[in-house]
């Protein structure tokens, strides 16, 4: 049967790929085979995209368990037996059209990769990207998400300890919404999400099938997003409350010996849960739809494979153990139905009842196409990395102080505890430093130990240059890292970018990517897991290139921990690292809200930025510090205001000015970090510096109720304070 | 002492309760299902905070059902303690162990951050550790913790001084600005007539350790080990 253009549309498969599926078959697919091709062949389950350039991302370490690809999420050792598992996900197209559940979904979904695996999921966080919330329908999404990603997390009982957020033009009609998530467990009981055993039971748990998220997959996350506006229905519907009792009861399974494998029904539904398992177990499976339990009439074998019905799991039962496995979903409420079996012969078989309505072999079916484009470079980014600061008027004195109050009010850069105050992100008994600090640090139970969660991006930056805003994506994460003085151990991201069937979007991924690995390597953070995102763009434009690494680090004493809060009157304020000049106004907030602009390359040095993170994470672990607190957005007049704000104390300082004002207040020149020290310790803290060879240079004293840097502003914390609070 | 935790679906502080009440406070603790009815092996009963089954309809008012309702309801009869933590003080409420009920928020919104609750009756079982007027350091998570009552019972809560715990400032003072969901009079905890049941919206088994940022929860959970 030849198949029409609007089939193959509808599943957004080419017409180049449909005959390679005939060729390698040797016949024409059935209408449920193709529905599984346009499900497994499609970026968000197949990566054909970006696969050849995912493997040039560094995966390898001492302590990583799991890599990308291998299982769900990855996972890193973190000593005494202990394991960190963790993944970060987008769910941007969904969340543009259906803002709450969309991103509840994204959460729900993220989280079942972890608890998946056997591990407890304990943390959330998420990047969220959306357009000037002037607009009506910006603030419109933002609500929704926000309200979607509490109303789910926060019945889980999961803490959800912060993230990022924000703003920019390019995200109207296209925001970005990933979710990250991290489970611990113990080494040696990971389950893995493989089918094998000839004869052992493919059980599907939870959540009765319905038409809900057909196509999402394949449909959703294939377009662009004017093209999404009326696939409502490819949005699922999340009810948390299941979910919670999934995580329990597999959980509990987990710690059993009755099963050879879980996996989640994510992306593409049933179709990807079993073919993806039998794929990594080397085996087959039969399947009779017959056996799925709906809650619609009428559905097609083609509809109930698609499905993207949420809070569903495939269980594969060791023959034998089915009314144990039973009776132990059955305690938590939960259906529990045998589907199908595992085979040994690398088929996927598909019965509806009686009929076989699909027939093919797993390797077939779960190996896309790779498609490697020629990426050419724009030729626009040549005047957009040219910084010309001579057509740029540089703050007059005067004027500082009312530049600071701006910035700080700015969404991107104000307080963002109107957000996560509606996120429970103390349930657990773990978070140690919560929501807004540079890193949130979560202790583990029964040890000294802990780990920091960050999340970082900067999508301007790699607009303006994609490889080093790719470098700077991970150092700025790993900075982070070590002011809360955590040791970076390994990364997820998101990649979040347009259509890469255009030669410039199609660079900008790949230097990106260049980007990351080289910071990486340097930093020593494999990529353990990761998601991509295309088909970011309205109208034909691209959102910006928005890469969001997910750093995890770990602390070896949480008593040695840090944050970014001033701590006690008399305290000196240190700038260790990069003295900063005029390359670090580029592609700055300063630029962008005060002069319009959006242009000018940063730059970033990975030796000097390794020397200062392992600085300032000996300083913290020696207790020399008492606050570390990374200069980024606003530069260095915003980090030592918001260490002030945060800390409720005043700042006493002199700046050693040479250049321009502007560079030297608001300028984000990287490798940068504020501290303050006691001033018994600061002889200490100026010895390591000079040992690890960075740079060091005290600022002023912590103390008073004013924020004073001499010659410049003079301003009340408080009224800092009320800027910074009421930005949004 | 023994603590018996109650897991009902959707429950999910009982694992900060079981947590904190064995290794803080070095007592037993136990879980308790949903199902089972035995309560005698316990000295006190914990309804942890959560979603119990996923607060649909309205929160607690199908976890009222539950077979161990019933058994609770007894326990609490014979004037043993039992202290219930947000969806655990909305579960006593709907199941008239309390009095009133559990609104949501007044700005309509989820709320998770850290409030001070003044002690105002340090005579209760759950509070005699406290010192009169004593500012305890313990968060909230919820999105129905604005606790209501007709004009009457409230008048009787406060007459009988069955108010233990208000929303207040860092300093004590008990203002509008300190109320962090509009409950009548900053009411964030009561107990019931006999004394012996008492239900609070912040979590005390948040703050038993410096590390987590307060230790304040622990003088709740001692005043309740002191009493048996």
């Amino acid at each position: 049967m030849p198949v029409s253009r609007e089939q193959l549309e509808e599943i957004a498969l080419s017409r180049k790929e449909y005959n390679l599926i005939v060729q390698k078959l040797g016949r024409e697919p059935t209408e449920v085979e193709l529905g599984l091709f346009g499900s497994l062949w499609s970026e968000h389950c197949g990566y054909k995209h970006s696969k050849a350039l995912l493997k040039l991302f560094p995966n390898k370490g001492k302590y990583v368990l799991v890599k990308p690809g291998e299982e769900n999420a990855g996972v890193i050792d973190i000593g005494d037996g202990q394991i960190v598992g963790f993944k970060m996900e987008s769910h941007n197209h969904p969340s543009y059209i259906e803002p709450y559940q969309g991103a509840a979904t994204g959460v729900g979904g993220i989280v079942r990769d972890i608890f998946t695996m056997g591990l407890r999921p304990i943390a959330l966080m998420n990047s969220l990207r959306f357009g000037p919330l002037s607009q009506p329908h910006n603030r419109y999404l933002f609500g929704g998400v926000v309200g979607g990603i509490g109303g789910y997390g926060n019945c889980l009982g999961i803490a959800d300890v912060g993230g990022e957020i924000y703003f920019d033009d390019c995200y109207t009609g296209n925001p970005l919404v990933n979710a990250f998530c991290l489970g611990t467990g113990k080494a040696g009981e990971l389950v893995k999400g493989r089918a094998s055993g000839e004869g052992n039971f493919i059980m599907l748990v939870g959540a009765d099938t319905g038409r809900d998220g057909l196509l999402g997959a394949s449909g959703l996350a294939s377009r662009t997003f004017e093209e999404v506006r009326e696939l409502r229905s490819a949005v699922q519907v999340g009810n948390p409350f299941m979910e919670k009792l999934l995580i329990e009861a597999c959980l509990e399974l987990a710690k059993t010996d009755w099963i050879v494998g879980m996996q989640d029904c994510g992306a593409a539904g049933l179709t990807s849960a079993t073919v993806e398992a039998a794929d990594k177990g080397g085996s087959g499976l039969d399947i009779d739809v017959q056996k799925v339990p709906r809650r619609e009439k009428g559905m097609t074998a083609y509809e109930v494979m698609l499905s993207e019905s949420q809070e569903r799991m495939i269980v594969i039962v060791k023959k034998g153990y089915e009314s144990k496995v039973r009776a132990l979903f059955d305690r938590w409420e939960l259906h529990s139905d045998i589907i199908g079996t595992v085979t040994s012969d690398r088929m996927v078989t598909i019965r509806d009842g009686g009929q076989v309505v699909a027939h093919a072999p797993v390797e077939i079916l779960n190996t896309p196409p790779v498609y490697r484009f020629r990426p050419k470079r724009p030729a626009w980014l040549d005047g957009l990395q040219n910084l010309n600061l001579s057509k740029i008027k540089d703050v007059p004195s005067g004027q500082a102080g009312k530049i600071l109050l701006k910035l700080l009010a700015t969404p991107n850069i104000c307080s963002k505890h109107k957000v996560y105050r509606q996120y429970d992100h103390q349930v657990g008994d773990n978070t140690v430093v919560l929501p807004g600090s540079d890193a949130a640090v979560l202790r583990i139970q029964q040890t000294p130990k802990a780990i920091s969660m960050v999340c970082d991006g900067n999508g301007r930056y790699c607009y303006v240059n994609p490889f080093l805003g790719g470098v700077i994506a991970v150092a700025e994460a790993a900075r982070n890292t070590a002011c809360s003085g955590a040791k970076p151990m390994a990364i997820t991201n998101c990649l979040n970018f347009g259509n890469p069937d255009k030669n410039d979007v199609y660079y900008q991924l790949q230097e990106c990517i260049k980007g990351m690995s080289q910071a990486c390597k340097k930093l020593k953070t494999p990529v353990i897991s990761g998601n991509v995102s295309l088909y970011n763009e309205t109208r034909g434009v691209a959102i910006f290139p928005t890469p969001v690494v997910g750093m995890v680090g770990l602390i070896k004493n949480v008593k040695h921990h840090c944050t970014s809060a001033f701590k006690h009157s008399g305290d000196i304020v240190f700038l260790l690292g990069n003295p900063g000049d005029d390359a670090g106004l580029g592609s700055s907030e300063y630029l962008e809200l005060i002069h319009g602009k959006v242009e000018g390359s940063q730059q970033i040095d990975l030796e000097t930025e390794k020397r200062l993170q392992d600085c300032v994470i000996k300083a913290i672990e020696r207790g020399l510090l008492n606050s570390a607190h990374d200069c980024s957005d606003g530069g260095l007049a915003v980090a030592l205001a918001e260490s002030c704000i945060q800390g409720g104390l005043g700042f006493n300082g002199k700046l050693d000015i040479k250049g321009r004002l502007d560079t030297a207040l608001f300028g984000e020149s990287q490798s940068r970090i504020v501290v303050s020290a006691s001033p018994g310790a600061a002889r200490r803290l100026e010895s390591l510096a000079f040992r690890f060879n960075v740079p060091i240079a005290r600022l002023g004293t912590v103390g008073g109720t004013q924020f004073n840097i001499k010659g410049h502003i003079d301003l009340p914390v408080s009224e800092l304070h009320q800027a910074w609070w009421n930005g949004l | 002492m023994k603590f018996g935790i109650v897991v009902f679906p959707g429950t999910w502080s009982d694992r900060d309760c079981y947590y904190s009440i064995s290794n803080i406070l070095g007592q037993k603790a136990a879980y308790i299902w949903h199902k089972d009815t035995d309560l005698s092996g316990f000295d006190c009963i914990v309804l942890p905070g959560g979603f119990s089954y996923g607060d649909y309809l309205r929160t607690g008012a199908i976890a009222r059902f539950s077979p161990v309702m019933e058994a609770v309801a007894d326990y609490s009869q014979k004037g043993r303690p039992v202290i219930g933590i947000c969806n655990g003080f909305q579960v006593l409420c709907e199941a008239h162990l309390l009095p009133g009920v559990l609104r949501q928020n007044d700005h309509l919104q989820y709320r998770c951050q850290w409030t001070y609750l003044k002690t105002i009756n340090t005579s209760t079982i759950f509070s005699s550790k406290c010192k009169q007027d004593q500012v305890l350091k313990i968060p909230i998570s919820h999105y129905e913790g604005r606790y209501y009552a007709d004009d009457d019972t409230l008048k009787e809560l406060e007459d009988t001084s069955r108010v233990v715990f208000r929303y207040a400032t860092p300093a004590g003072q008990v203002t509008g600005e300190a109320n962090p969901n509009g409950a009548l009079n900053n009411i964030a905890g009561i107990v019931n007539k006999q004394g012996n049941v008492l239900g609070m919206m912040p979590h005390p088994e948040r703050s038993c350790e410096d590390i987590l940022g307060s230790t304040d929860g622990n003088l709740i959970w001692e005043s309740i080990i002191a009493s048996i």
